[in-house]
């Protein structure tokens, strides 16, 4: 009973902080609110058993990832007076094309019936243990190739922020 | 669809439904790139979400796996992403995306 009152608050918290994300007009305001999402989702890997990355979440995203998005508003110096503006006609034009968009997904989607793998449920599948013998054993070719792209990542962001490019 | 712990599957794919709705909308809706990108964040989350609760209800390690390398890529997007903003920016000293039009004409 307690996951369920859990889920439909994390569920409340994440899409109503989701929303203030969009329709905040200062920048600091969308990344704080990003946070929140953030914790909120991690929330819910916690509720689906999945510690491990739920710890992970929020170290990448929480930590590594907004920060560098806070560091790079307060760097411009952005704030809600530079921040541009729209026209009317297509912000309600955007907001269309998002309530359309979700309506469908929500009216395609709602009747899924999702047929069952097993009736076992095992809740140790989201441990350190389980998933690093996967990623180390089936998705090991993958993983190097993920650090390469974090090696390329790297140099590209260096060499985009250097001072003159020739 | 077998229910855990009184919540079904649906409800999962409702919510990241409409996350991932947010998050386009956001796209559309926004002009300052730095929230385009933090809209675009919200959109893999989502993503991210519903493979761990994929992966919880077809008791699948494969899935858990996927949102790691969804992370690292998110991880270098940003960072490079974050880059070309602060190009953009020192040249054009706006982060408006609708001053990149260029290749429109």
């Amino acid at each position: 009973m307690i996951t369920q009152y859990l889920f439909y608050f994390l569920t409340f918290v994440a899409i109503f902080c989701a929303l203030l994300v969009v329709f905040s007009k200062n920048p600091i305001y969308s990344a704080l609110f990003l946070i929140v999402t953030f914790f909120a989702t991690a929330g819910h890997y916690f509720l689906l058993n999945a510690q491990f990355l739920a710890a992970v979440h929020i170290m990448v995203y929480a930590g590594a990832i907004m920060v560098l998005f806070i560091y790079v508003i307060m760097m411009l110096n952005l704030n809600q007076e530079i921040e541009p503006h729209k026209s009317s006609l297509i912000k309600i034009a955007a907001t269309l094309c998002g309530c359309v968009l979700g309506l469908v997904l929500v009216a395609a989607l709602r009747e899924t019936d999702v047929v069952a793998v097993s009736d076992y449920t095992n809740p140790g599948i989201g441990l350190i243990e389980k998933l690093g013998n996967v990623l180390f054993g089936t998705y090991m070719v993958p993983f190097e190739i993920s650090t390469v792209l974090f090696l390329s990542a790297m140099v590209g962001a260096v060499f985009l922020s250097k001072k003159t490019i020739h | 669809m077998e229910i855990i712990k009184g919540i079904p599957l649906t409800s999962y794919i409702l919510l990241c439904s409409i996350l991932f709705s947010i998050g386009a909308l956001g796209v559309l809706y926004r002009r300052n790139a730095l929230v385009i990108f933090m809209c675009i964040e919200l959109m893999l989350n989502s993503t991210n979400l519903l493979l761990v609760a994929f992966s919880r209800y077809f008791n699948d390690t494969n899935a858990q796996v996927f949102v790691f390398f969804i992370m690292a890529v998110a991880a270098a997007e940003v960072s490079v992403g974050l880059a070309i903003l602060m190009l953009v920016y020192r040249n054009t000293k706006t982060t408006d995306i609708d001053a990149l039009n260029k290749l429109k004409y």
